[in-house]
């Protein structure tokens, strides 16, 4: 056992990172994660709480304590075991995850500065088990004879997916694009969230036994009720994400140059247009890029964009700093690699040359009022003070919203007042029997962890209505 | 992956193929298209679905080889597999009685029009048929277009079949001959569609167009394919493909679809090099 600590020690170990001159000339992993030494230095910290305080702000329940005394023990791939108990997805979540809003903001080191940094070694462990080889099935329950869909691969439906599986039901994930893991692999790029670890987490699933079929629009390809009248599904998890783009209702957004961040991210993610003309999707980004948006996405696609050769890429954001809904891991890292903010700034127009490229946008600078309905102070446009910048591209990330197909192909599948389904908060429940719905799709644009924490929820109720037929 | 049963070359530039895509053959109505990726490297493109045959589990596309990945599919014979069909996608034609309806379509617009017309046929309407090709070879459909129409019209740009011309000539002898039309459906490239839709504009004729922008993934998610449309914008791969002629604002689309048109040349070269044996015979 690991012997009692007497001090507090608020060293935090960092984790080594590509530096910023090199890495925004590849796509590779940004963080280069902890050497075995370091994750034990970093474990050595935790107190072990006997009520810890950590577990609470983990909404896919992982068992912090134990897993990091396994660490400080030397036993990583017990420890990576520990944390697939409860949640399938550990090298994902490990990387990207808010850890300083959940597990690590309730951490008792927190008040001193210091949190145990629970995602770098969630990250560590579950590489580890990985390289060495090492990952292993759990137990998994009896053939139940009851079969469940789930609809979209994203983080939600993957962990419905294996939670169910493992409880001994027969699951087939459905994907509208032709690779599993949804958000995870057409939207958070290759240097936060390498691919093959998406694989590698897919891999796993489907040694449980999960089918993917992937090149299937659910509402589309095939209908809700088809699924279950006529492919013998007993249940349906919905996990559809928000995909739809949101832009902005200003002059210029059709000009040749303006791209929607899930555009541009999915030329460069799923269809590696970095690899044009090695891979046959092409993407361009011009010599100045101008992305509209605070958060995570925004700071994907600013970050992409220089790597892409911009040889000027800025953020172009309403409120200030203290605002920005993105990480503030992210937004350092985009600054350290040279992007260019530019706080209390809204566009007004996208202003086009003669042959309908962007050449410009135009701007208008913002104050802040009184705080709005989200608690952030409003930004209020002050009069006359419109500028314009020239740029090449501009990039829309300013937010998704619901995809209307599948609710509108499903009668009795009711949605609130934007779209989302409605869906009971610990069950995951919807109007429609047998249906259960959770991530993005419910609660509109959030977190890979928010997702999973719901896909657990479902799993949980899900098994419930098969066993029992209870709704 | 999605297996090729059947193959036909029109012409050297314009291909036919029967695919096994059960799920899509089973789902799909007139009007609505299908993505599809060659291969691990390939890039997602809509192709209009013209025919199936659910029993079988099959779809028909026809396609012009304009650019890389158009022309390496040309190059698959039956038996070789695509690794990505997804769809049906978009909003299926709205079909109904209108009375007289004239179809027109315009080079590879042609395969799309046709299931759009058969249930124009089907449901019961008086079809004139306008088809446009630039010369006689590249002329398609022409059999199962007679089998289906009332009247059919043929023009060809450089006069070698039919009444050398536009599709737009032929469209205005019949406006002005006093034919009472109560519905235009239009395919073809986008500065066809336009020119029709002014040709009607004096008649007020409602003329449905379908679009044939460019797309990503084809389900709402990018918006590469946004188009304004009186004074929305729309995307054509979920609100369309088809919309109300009069509205659609063909310069932007047109301008839209040459976005990659250097890389596009530039992956076509490069395949050209690899694979000289796919282009001999073309041009």
């Amino acid at each position: 056992m690991a012997e009692k600590k007497k001090g507090l020690n608020l060293n935090r170990v960092e984790m080594p990172r590509q530096d910023p001159k090199e890495r925004i000339k590849n796509f590779n992993e940004v963080a280069l994660g902890y050497t075995e030494e370091m994750a034990i230095a970093e474990a050595e910290r935790c107190l072990l709480c006997k009520k810890p305080l950590c577990v609470t702000g983990c909404p896919a329940e992982v068992k912090i304590p134990e897993f990091i005394a396994l660490i400080r023990e030397r036993k990583f791939v017990e420890a990576a075991r520990k944390i697939k108990e409860t949640n399938a997805l550990p090298a994902i979540c490990g990387r990207v995850c808010p850890q300083e809003e959940q597990c690590e903001e309730k951490c008792v080191l927190a008040k001193k500065g210091a949190p145990i940094a629970i995602g770098r070694l969630e990250r560590f462990v579950a590489d580890y088990e990985a390289k060495v080889g090492a990952i292993e099935k759990p137990q998994i329950a009896p053939k139940t004879g009851k079969k469940v869909a789930v609809v979209g691969s994203g983080p939600a439906g993957l962990t419905v997916a294996a939670d169910l599986a493992v409880k001994g039901h027969e699951v087939v994930v459905f994907e509208a694009l032709h690779k599993p893991g949804g958000v995870l692999v057409y939207g958070i790029p290759e240097f936060r969230l390498p691919k093959v670890i998406v694989e590698r987490e897919v891999e796993y699933i489907k040694s449980l036994g999960v089918k993917f079929e992937c090149d299937v629009v659910v509402g589309r390809t095939v209908t809700i009720d088809q699924l279950m009248e006529e492919e013998g599904f007993d249940a349906v998890f919905i996990g559809v994400g928000a995909g739809a783009p949101i832009f902005m209702g200003i002059p210029g957004e059709t000009l040749k140059g303006v791209y929607s961040a899930n555009e541009f991210l999915t030329r460069n993610n799923l269809m590696k247009a970095y690899l044009f003309p090695e891979y046959d999707t092409p993407i361009k980004v011009g010599k100045k890029a101008a992305v509209v948006g605070g958060g995570n996405v925004a700071m994907d696609a600013v970050r992409t964009a220089l790597r892409l050769g911009a040889e000027e890429a800025h953020i172009i954001y309403r409120r200030t700093r203290k605002e920005m809904p993105a990480r503030a891991e992210e937004i350092e890292n985009a600054e350290a690699e040279g992007v260019i903010f530019n706080f209390l700034v809204n566009p007004v127009e996208i202003i086009g040359d003669e042959n309908g490229w962007v050449k410009a946008i135009k701007c208008i600078r913002m104050q802040l009022g009184e705080p709005d309905a989200s608690g952030r102070r409003r930004p209020i446009p002050i009069p006359g003070s419109e500028f314009i910048m020239e740029v090449d591209t501009v990039i829309i990330a300013i937010g998704t919203q619901a995809n209307p197909v599948v609710p509108k192909t499903t009668p009795g599948l009711e949605t609130n007042k934007w779209g989302y389904i409605i869906a009971d908060e610990e069950t995951c429940k919807t109007t429609k029997k047998g249906v259960f719905a959770g991530g993005d799709i419910i609660r509109g644009a959030a977190t890979v962890i928010l997702a999973v924490g719901d896909g657990k929820k479902a799993a949980r109720a899900i098994d419930h209505y098969l066993r029992t037929g209870e709704w | 992956m999605f297996k090729i049963v059947k193959k036909r070359d029109w012409h050297p530039l314009i291909c036919e193929m029967w695919i096994e895509a059960p799920r899509v053959a089973k789902k799909h109505r007139p009007g609505q298209f299908v993505i599809l990726r060659l291969h691990e490297k390939g890039e997602r493109i809509p192709l209009t679905v013209v025919d199936k045959n659910p029993e079988e589990g099959t779809i028909r596309i026809i396609f012009q080889k304009v650019g890389k990945t158009t022309f390496e599919l040309g190059s698959y014979n039956p038996g070789d597999s695509i690794a990505d069909v997804v769809g049906p996608l978009g909003q299926p034609t709205h079909i109904e009685k209108f009375g007289t309806v004239v179809g027109i379509g315009g080079g590879v617009g042609i395969a799309p029009l046709y299931p759009i017309l058969k249930g124009m046929k089907e449901a019961g309407n008086k079809l004139i048929t306008i088809l446009g090709a630039r010369t006689k070879d590249l002329l398609i459909l022409e059999d199962e277009m007679r089998a289906i129409s009332d009247e059919v019209i043929i023009t060809t740009d450089d006069g070698s079949y039919g009444k050398k011309g536009f599709v737009t000539d032929a469209l205005k002898e019949l406006l002005e001959s006093g034919t009472k039309i109560d519905q235009v459906v239009a395919i073809g490239p986008a500065i066809m569609m336009k020119f029709v839709v002014k040709t009607l504009e004096p008649y007020k004729i409602p003329c449905i167009v379908s679009l044939n922008a460019m797309m990503l993934d084809g389900t709402g998610m990018c918006g590469v394919c946004r188009v304004t449309v009186g004074d929305e914008v729309k995307f054509v791969c979920v609100d369309g493909p088809e919309f109300d002629g009069y509205k659609v604002n063909f310069d932007e689309l047109m301008s839209r679809l040459t976005i990659y048109s250097e890389e596009e040349k530039i992956a076509l070269e490069r395949f050209k090099k690899a694979h000289p044996e796919i282009f001999a015979g073309v041009e």
